[in-house]
């Protein structure tokens, strides 16, 4: 019980702290979306949603991540889609948690599509 | 699934789906009893009497992608195999309530695995969600409420903020070390 009320304070700490932080969006949010439907999940979605969140958080960065049930493509899983602002909307297939840090490097910092991961893309 | 918690994960995914606005995720584990037991609860739409008589049929589904829907029939299957089985309860705009029960000694009883991983993309995927997750292990328990955190918070942080994501991964460790601690 001791434990548990000490990290309930981190916490309360932790929002002083976050509360003077200054967030600048230039634009808008990257959206990363991963498909969380059973096939997804089957296939090892949840691993790659953990490895993009420490790997944003690694480099401060922060997207707006959400998922998707199954979109049909079941055989491709783990799907994510990457969309910056005013750009493509680009959806890699077979992503594994090694993917992660190229695809976050490359797409969501610098914009450049990791061609031999694409299974589609889509104009917005 | 390789493991019980990708389950959780799956039937989480349903409950959102069905518009939930608070979801409740209860694992007890007693080894004197040899009973693995998992409850998700929520307050969507929930499904018709005739519905819930069938949807354990992989034939069954609200997906419009495919013809089949395997989440629960695949959770069926692993609870039979132990032994154990799936109860649905649902009521039609109150909400839906499976319990998995499953003999925890039993061979084929696949692990809980990485419930932490579970529990923290289900809350940064749906910041807006209310997540209750209880978990009793003997005469241990641990007990998380989304509602607290986010009182904590204030309007202005979302929980899945990077550093309350950190925070709250470490939390959930601490937690469960704690749980599984000294057996």
């Amino acid at each position: 019980m001791v434990a548990t009320l000490k990290s309930l304070d981190d916490l309360r700490k932790l929002r002083e702290q976050v509360q003077g932080e200054i967030t600048e969006r230039f634009g808008g949010e990257v959206k990363i979306i991963l498909g969380m439907g059973t096939c997804g999940i089957a296939a090892g979605a949840r691993e790659v949603m953990t490895a993009i969140l420490q790997e944003l958080r690694s480099r401060n960065i922060q997207a707006a991540v959400t998922q998707t049930g199954c979109i049909g493509m079941c055989e491709r899983e783990p799907l994510v889609d990457i969309i910056r602002p005013g750009e493509e909307r680009i959806t890699y297939g077979r992503v594994t948690p090694v993917d992660v840090k190229r695809l976050v490097a490359e797409h969501v910092v610098h914009g450049r599509v990791v061609e031999d991961l694409v299974v589609a893309r889509f104009e917005e | 699934m390789e493991e019980l918690s990708l389950h959780i994960l799956d039937l989480a995914q349903n409950s959102i789906s069905a518009g939930a606005r608070c979801i409740g995720i209860e694992i007890e584990e007693n080894l004197a009893l040899d009973r693995f037991q998992m409850v998700i609860y929520d307050d969507g739409r929930g499904m018709s009497r005739e519905f819930v008589a069938r949807v354990l049929n992989p034939f069954t589904t609200t997906r419009t992608t495919r013809r089949v829907g395997l989440g629960l029939s695949l959770l069926e299957m692993a609870a039979r195999q132990c032994n154990g089985g799936v109860e649905i309860d649902s009521e039609p705009g109150k909400g839906t309530r499976v319990r998995a029960v499953f003999m925890h000694s039993h061979w084929d009883r696949a692990p809980l695995g990485n419930i932490k991983s579970t529990i923290i993309a289900i809350i940064s995927a749906n910041p807006q969600l209310r997540l209750i997750y209880s978990h009793q292990v003997n005469e241990r328990s641990f007990y998380l409420d989304t509602a607290e955190i986010i009182t904590i918070l204030g309007e202005e942080i979302p929980i899945n903020h990077m550093a309350v994501l950190g925070w709250l991964e470490d939390y959930l460790s601490q937690g469960l070390a704690e749980l599984y601690g000294g057996e």
